[in-house]
């Protein structure tokens, strides 16, 4: 972190490009701010960000306690009032589904699940594909082939047969979940990670870094990884989406989620069946996937603005 | 003896009465252009009748060929390329007489060669057919067991060719329902020329033969699937349909919206989206066609895992089930609640009503109660068990609202357990569930079809249920010629049944469709086929 | 250049696809339920017949050396589901239809895509921005088989303008809903990468210099930005377009569309092994081409990448 802050310290002496090879040398001699209290202060400069935030911890919240004030159980059919509309006399507050089961209750009973499924599967994601592509991509020659055909196998190899292997080898278990959805969608993102690094390793700053002798691996995770966060972070926010929805998928294979608990993708799945007749169903799970991957983007956003090594 | 022989040649004079084309009152007002669009489900594996292995392949199979007897719009077996037919020896020989006229799409004439090629070619296991115990075992043709055993080769199996046009069928023992058995989508001829010269290959466009109404036309896998009237089928001049388009649409909601959108008359067997049920009873009350089929979807309990062997547990578990709320108002497309295993429309069977049947839902839920609470099981020891099926929104509705009524009679935690259809079979084939879905659709119209899943030696009696006296009843059914005996057997296998509890009997299926209102001719075959050689098209 | 193609050929295409042939052949055979198990349950016997026929009776690698000497002669084996066709003949038939459909989706995508995440990295922050960031958020987390009812509920059922379904061959009324479902997902991803890129470029000390020097904005993003901003999006690209051909599954059993999507999932469910391997490898193959493709591209647009 020393390293950051001391790149930070350069950018407020002059207004250029740090040329971050130097860090080492100079950050024994000038001491700035930390790089969290910076961040922080430029995070909360970013009004959008911020409210994101706020909306994004009433979600959560509400995931979390908002079944409460409900009278009804998320478990329970009501075989008189089967997709009933949204109504406060019935207390059905989002409607019913298909079994007369309280959709405001399940709705957030679902957030829980798929808000863990889709926050643990970006950083993963994020995490094994940042490394892995910049390793590839920064190390190049016999590494990078090996490891880009690894990644080409990996991505060709048919999902379910992976998913059910996994489920007949280790029964039903929720890590399996997370792990099933790490396992795919890391991929793309070391590809995207290799490509920018192929461009990023013949900067100056990295060749300087390497004259100055900073290990292969100190410069992938100094020097590289920071000044691909940016496209990663993008990246990330659209790999949010695409994880929650996988996670419905897996449920169709008996992983994931079991009934009579619930997700915001086995929600809309379910929704999109009635859009015609009950349009609820549909609505209420998909205005809170949206309004959290809306926030989870502008959170992305301001925190690698926040986090930018390089000076806007 | 003699009824039963009296029976048969009844029904062969009674049959023979009713056309196996279309019936067009007269005065009816025909659209110009006979063409029509159907849903078919999947894609079918194949259009080999001797390896058809379920709905979509069979439907095929009876659109293009035409086997000894074919089923009329109500289902009732009618002639198709026999004319008639005649027991003898107490009818352990079936002397069929093949109509003269019958022809095949190239214009030969259609023998009882082929009929004893086709029956051959079915069971020699070099086909490979995965109906190849079909008759053996529901039709108890001669050798038919033994050649699929390997122990007999097919030239052995009792089905010979008298001349051009005389079939004989000899059994292992006499059986009342062989005709029945002989509407079955794979016991059609096929063409011994086509197969013999193009293999495999025989089936794709211009190559097969056929000699039902219709012949294959083109074929886009996951497309489409198109036939065109056969000229040399022997009751041509009776059809009414020039052209029909099969699609195998498994989405429901898109066949649904294809329908809606008009490019679809017909959608397939079982093609009505429940979720989309409410419109359409409001909108297009007229074009839902629903009517009993021969099957009941219920839960099996398995007697290997304890405590399904306590018959307590069982008897607990099935009267807790509130079978007419899941049969009205969960599937509510004509469904009826099943207290018996076999359905009251199947021929040959009068239906009995159990004792706990009349009680009130009150009275069983306090019985399975008590029976519960004498099996050991309170508060403090709850019946904890797993629910296993198919990934379906149907079947998880049925199992979450099962799951509730269980947990309503007391200490009972039910865990759903859904698995992918094949990673499920082999679950249920290898007793790896304790109560898992369970469903069986008659092959033909008879009750042994359904009962004889109970016998300890059926190969899909997955619960593994065992009783002796089961087995002789089922056993002594088998060999009574009488109809009213027979009957008179099968309630009781169901009475027994009815105190074993091998399942939880939830519903009697039903066939459902959504009809145009311009397509006609189409009645309530409980067996679900609805061939477009019986239909016709209003001008509209 | 010839010596890079015959590398990335026989060096590392080859023995990749190989590997990947050996895994899924052995791993596929684990999952439980086999091609041939149904509900209605086949006497041993005739399970015996069914497996002798498709050589499954015989020691697991024996199929597999079995496997490899009919795929040297371009024979993918007879399909276990299908059991009128072989796999060859299922994916002749299946291939062209999903590649017409994929190429038209992935150039609507592309264009749509990369123009509009230009034009909200030129007016980052104002309300056009915005306004495409939103589109394309909604784009991402709208699922495919939500849109692909509604569009058909519109245009087909509603207005009646379009077909609710069917292919005949591709014709165009045929193919309008299924390109806009499928090319939906990637215009949002590829927008929001090029945005994400373009803002990155256009912060750049030699893009500062050219603006510096009073170069006409249009001239620095054609000669100056565009490459360096579509390094990240070419990378997405190469899975992107294997993925957009393949991967249209829900398109294509929504729209009944005869393609390869829908021979994967029903092959992938039915355990149709030699389907699920002959189209992994198709998909194999597929994935080594565009990426080498994509690995090229990197050379060209950015000389101080040197293919290696």
């Amino acid at each position: 972190m020393t390293t950051l802050s001391a790149r930070e310290a350069l950018r407020l002496a002059k207004p250029l490009p740090p040329l971050p090879g130097l860090d080492e040398s100079i950050n024994l001699s000038i001491r700035g701010r930390s790089l969290w209290a910076d961040a922080r202060r430029r995070f909360l400069r970013n009004h959008a960000a911020v409210a994101s935030l706020v909306i994004l911890a009433i979600i959560v919240l509400l995931c979390a306690f908002g079944s409460v004030a409900s009278p009804h159980a998320f478990d329970e059919p009501d075989f008189e009032n089967m997709h009933a509309a949204p109504s406060a006399e019935t207390a059905h507050w989002f409607g019913s589904d298909n079994l007369g089961r309280d959709l405001y209750v399940r709705t957030l009973l679902g957030g829980r699940i798929s808000l863990m499924v889709g926050a643990l599967g970006a950083v993963v994601a994020v995490l094994i594909g940042t490394l892995y592509g910049a390793t590839a991509g920064f190390v190049g020659g016999k590494t990078d082939s090996v490891m880009m055909r690894l990644l080409e196998i990996l991505a060709s190899f048919p999902v379910m047969f992976l998913v059910i292997l996994l489920m007949t080898f280790f029964g039903r278990e929720l890590w399996l979940i997370f792990l099933a959805i790490g396992a795919v969608s890391w991929l793309d993102m070391a590809r995207i990670v290799r490509g920018q690094t192929l461009s990023l390793k013949r900067k100056e700053f990295v060749e300087a870094a390497h004259v100055c002798g900073v290990s292969t691996f100190g410069i992938i995770t100094r020097h590289i990884v920071p000044n691909v966060l940016g496209i990663v972070a993008v990246y990330a926010t659209l790999l949010v989406p695409s994880m929650i929805l996988f996670e419905s998928f897996l449920s169709y294979l008996g992983l994931g989620v079991q009934e009579p608990m619930t997700s915001w993708g086995a929600l809309l799945e379910q929704g999109a069946k009635s859009i015609e007749a009950a349009p609820w169903e549909l609505a209420f799970p998909a205005t809170f996937l949206v309004t959290t991957l809306f926030c989870f983007n502008f959170i992305g956003d301001g925190l690698r603005d926040a986090l930018d090594p390089k000076d806007r | 003896m003699r009824t039963a022989l009296f029976a048969a040649v009844l029904l062969a004079q009674i049959a023979s009465n009713s056309l196996s084309a279309a019936e067009v009152p007269p005065g009816t007002k025909l659209h110009p252009i006979q063409e029509i669009v159907r849903g078919n489900g999947t894609e079918p594996a194949t259009l080999d009748p001797n390896k058809a292995e379920g709905r979509p392949e069979s439907n095929m199979a009876v659109e293009l060929f035409e086997g000894l007897v074919t089923l009329n719009p109500d289902g009732q077996v009618i002639p198709g390329v026999a004319e008639k037919w005649e027991s003898r020896e107490d009818g352990r020989v079936w002397v069929f007489t093949l109509r003269r006229n019958a022809k095949w799409s190239d214009g030969s004439p259609v023998t009882a060669h082929d009929f004893e090629y086709s029956f051959k070619r079915m069971v020699d296991p070099k086909t490979a057919s995965q109906y190849a115990w079909y008759l053996g075992k529901a039709s108890n043709v001669k050798n038919g067991r033994a050649i699929v055993e390997g122990k007999v080769p097919p030239s052995e199996l009792g089905i010979k060719a008298l001349g051009e046009h005389t079939l004989e069928v000899t059994l292992e023992k006499p059986v009342s329902y062989l005709i029945a058995t002989l509407a079955h989508g794979s016991l059609m001829p096929v063409p011994r020329k086509a197969i013999e010269k193009y293999g495999d290959k025989w089936t794709e466009p211009g190559k097969l033969v056929s000699n039902g109404p219709y012949k294959l036309a083109e074929r886009v896998v996951n497309e489409r699937i198109v036939l065109v009237r056969n000229p040399h089928y022997w009751a041509n001049a009776k059809t009414v349909i020039d052209k029909v388009t099969f699609l195998p649409i498994n989405n429901q909601s898109a066949e649904y919206q294809r329908y809606r959108a008009n490019g679809i008359d017909m959608t397939a067997d079982g093609g009505v989206p429940p979720e989309q049920l409410k419109q359409i009873r409001r909108e297009i009350p007229n074009e839902l066609a629903t009517w009993p089929q021969l099957g009941t979807y219920c839960y099996v309990f398995n007697f290997r895992k304890k405590p399904f062997d306590d018959v307590r547990v069982r008897k607990a578990l099935s009267l807790a089930i509130q079978r007419e709320v899941i049969a009205e108002k969960l599937v509510g497309t004509g469904e009826t609640a099943a207290y018996s295993f076999t359905p009251d429309s199947a021929q040959g069977y009068s239906p009995i009503v159990h004792d706990w049947q009349r009680w009130t839902q009150a009275q069983r839920e306090a019985e399975a109660r008590r029976l519960l609470a004498e099996a050991g099981y309170n508060k403090n020891r709850p019946l904890r068990f797993e629910l296993l099926y198919n990934t379906n929104e149907g079947h998880k509705k049925i199992a979450l609202a099962v799951a509730w009524m269980w947990r309503r009679i007391g200490p009972v935690e039910v865990v759903l357990v859904n698995q992918e259809w094949k990673t499920f079979l082999d679950s249920r084939n290898r007793g790896q569930f304790e109560v898992s879905r369970y469903a069986w659709i008659a092959d033909y119209n008879e009750p042994s079809t359904m009962l004889d899943l109970f016998h300890s030696k059926h190969g899909n009696n997955d619960g593994k249920y065992n009783n002796p006296k089961y087995d002789a009843i089922m056993d002594r059914a088998k060999s009574t010629l009488d109809a009213g005996e027979r009957t008179k057997l099968y309630q009781d296998a169901e009475r027994i049944l009815a105190q074993d509890f091998p399942t939880a009997n939830i519903y009697h299926y039903s066939n459902r469709r959504l009809i145009k209102p311009w397509v006609k001719g189409y009645g309530r075959n409980p067996e679900g086929r609805v061939l477009t050689r019986d239909l016709y098209i209003l001008a509209h | 250049m010839l010596k890079f193609i015959f590398r990335r050929v026989f060096l590392e295409a080859l023995p990749t696809l190989l590997v990947l042939i050996t895994v899924t052949f052995f791993l596929i055979r684990l999952a439980p339920g086999g091609p041939f198990s149904s509900e209605a349950n086949v006497p041993p016997e005739v399970m015996a017949a069914i497996a002798a026929k498709y050589r499954l009776d015989q020691p697991v690698w024996q199929q597999y050396l079995g496997y490899l000497a009919d795929l040297a002669r371009g024979d993918f084996g007879p399909s276990f589901k299908y059991k009128d066709f072989s796999v060859n003949d299922l994916v002749y038939a299946a291939a062209p239809v999903s590649f017409r459909l994929g190429i038209m989706a992935f150039i609507v995508a592309m264009l749509i895509g990369i123009s509009a995440g230009i034009t909200a990295a030129l007016k980052q922050n104002t309300w056009v921005d915005y306004a495409v960031m939103g589109v394309s958020m909604v784009g991402v987390v709208l699922p495919n088989f939500v849109l692909a009812p509604v569009l058909a509920l519109v245009f087909a059922i509603w207005l009646k303008w379009l077909p609710a379904g069917g292919w005949e061959g591709g014709a165009l009324a045929y193919v309008v809903l299924p390109v806009a479902v499928l090319c939906k997902h990637y215009i949002s991803v590829i927008a929001r990468i090029t945005r994400g890129s373009m803002i990155e470029v256009l912060s750049s000390p030699f893009i500062r210099t050219a603006r510096a020097k009073g170069l006409p904005m249009g001239y620095i993003l054609r000669r100056h930005a565009m490459k360096p901003a579509l390094l990240p999006v070419i990378s997405y690209l190469g899975p992107a377009f294997v993925g957009i051909i393949t991967g249209s599954v829900v398109v294509e059993t929504f729209f009944g569309i005869p393609g390869i999507g829908q021979l994967f999932v029903n092959g992938a469910l039915n355990r149709d092994y030699p389907m699920v391997l002959g189209l992994t490898i198709l998909v194999g193959a597929l994935t080594i081409f565009f990426n080498a493709v994509v690995d090229i591209l990197y050379g060209f647009i950015d000389p101080r990448i040197r293919i290696h």
